[in-house]
């Protein structure tokens, strides 16, 4: 069973790598049904922040706060309410599509994983290749994958880095459909600045204007 | 209680079905145990070698092997980029159960070769089993651990190759101090009262070790 999130709250985010400091105060307030585009120039920090409101990263200051009506949580304490799509996220390519379904799956609670993961492969343009290793897979096809596997638990909140990359003019367009779709009874968080994908967002946060 | 084991389960067989596909741990740790025994029984094979020296050599054998193979439970997975995908998945208390089950039973699952290498090739007899078996898997399960934790700490790090041996021996030495005592015991076909202390010390050694790790993972593996 999924957490249900209805609100998240970043307060302050700073991060500091060494002596470069990459975010300097980020605030915002997203609710169940919004999405939020986070925009900035390559190094900027958008992918930093990405991993600190995802919990894979800790900030330097400030908080992230994920809520369920009034009832504050961790990021942390959440890790079933969290899909996340992203480069630097990888799969293992040593495991074919099945597999991965079986274990993130599992690993969700989810019964019967394959068979959800099936239809999800269908929508991403992926059916006849769950039999293939990660490392037969293209790029495009990768990052397809790694939005059926984020997508297998239904998460509540969903991160999306860079949404379009490597993907072909009608992968872009079935994530951009699934986006509009999936923001109405979730949250959606993405990185970008790709001009079509900015417009997808309800709430702009621009990391260098902070 | 029933996920994390259930979920510890799940990336122990998600590891046992990639090192059986890639082979990489299983040759690394298998090719130095055999090429070592194969060296040191041309050497000193023809002689009538003491207890003392043979423990000694058959741990030797066992900590370099360990060395050269444990680590890269989790340097795998950070060289593949797969750690933060591990990392959404599951708390990091099933990480580390999941991965040391593998390393303990890839340790074992070596001596079941190693051992009778070292007792054919040396041409050693009068072993007591009963006390010999319960060492070796102890001061297993003990040296396992310490490669676990310190594999996962090294895995962050750029110069994982040679931090590896350098931290873990340090943890090691009260392992291999106890593993040697234990094995020159049963070597000279002394019974389990007479090593008793050695099995003790490394039963708590690993209950002690195995216990900090759980406490200390959450820090080593979110960054």
């Amino acid at each position: 069973m999924t957490p249900t999130v209805t609100r998240i709250t970043a307060d302050g985010i700073y991060k500091q790598f060494h002596v470069r400091r990459v975010l300097k105060g980020i605030s915002f307030t997203v609710e169940k049904g919004q999405s939020v585009v986070i925009t900035g120039p390559n190094g900027s920090g958008k992918s930093t922040l990405i991993k600190i409101l995802s919990g894979l990263l800790r900030p330097s200051k400030g908080t992230v706060q994920y809520f369920n009506g009034n009832t504050p949580r961790q990021p942390t304490e959440l890790l079933p309410a969290i899909g996340l799509v992203s480069p630097y996220l990888q799969l293992y390519p040593d495991l074919t599509a099945k597999e991965h379904l079986e274990f993130f799956g599992k690993m969700q609670g989810i019964s019967q994983p394959f068979q959800k993961g099936l239809q999800l492969m269908t929508q991403f343009g992926l059916k006849g290749r769950e039999a293939d290793f990660m490392k037969t897979y293209s790029s495009g096809m990768l990052q397809r994958m790694k939005y059926v596997l984020a997508l297998l638990h239904q998460p509540a909140v969903l991160f999306v880095d860079e949404p379009s990359a490597n993907l072909d003019e009608e992968g872009k367009e079935t994530v951009y459909a699934l986006i509009r779709e999936y923001k109405h009874d979730h949250i959606v968080i993405l990185a970008t600045n790709e001009p079509q994908e900015i417009q997808l967002g309800d709430i702009r946060v621009d990391v260098t204007a902070q | 209680m029933w996920t994390l084991l259930r979920n510890s389960i799940l990336i122990f067989r998600k590891d046992f079905r990639l090192e059986f596909r890639s082979r990489f741990a299983l040759n690394a740790i298998g090719l130095f145990a055999v090429i070592s025994l194969s060296a040191i029984s041309f050497s000193i094979g023809a002689l009538r070698v003491k207890p003392p020296i043979l423990s000694a050599l058959l741990w030797v054998v066992i900590f370099f092997s360990a060395m050269s193979g444990l680590a890269h439970i989790f340097v795998r997975e950070e060289e593949q980029q797969t750690a933060d995908t591990l990392r959404l998945l599951t708390q990091p208390v099933t990480v580390f159960l999941g991965k040391w089950l593998f390393n303990v039973i890839l340790l074992l699952a070596l001596e079941i070769v190693i051992v009778p290498l070292f007792v054919i090739f040396l041409d050693v007899s009068g072993i007591n089993w009963g006390t010999f078996i319960p060492v070796i898997i102890l001061g297993s399960v003990a040296l396992s651990t310490i490669s676990t934790i310190i594999a996962a700490i090294i895995a962050q790090t750029s110069n994982r190759g040679a931090l590896f041996a350098v931290l873990t021996f340090p943890l090691a030495v009260p392992v291999l101090r106890s593993a040697i005592q234990g094995s020159w015991t049963a070597l000279e076909g002394g019974g389990l009262t007479a090593c008793i202390s050695d099995l003790q010390i490394l039963f708590s050694f690993s209950v002690v070790i195995f216990t900090a790790s759980i406490l200390l993972f959450d820090f080593i593996w979110r960054r």
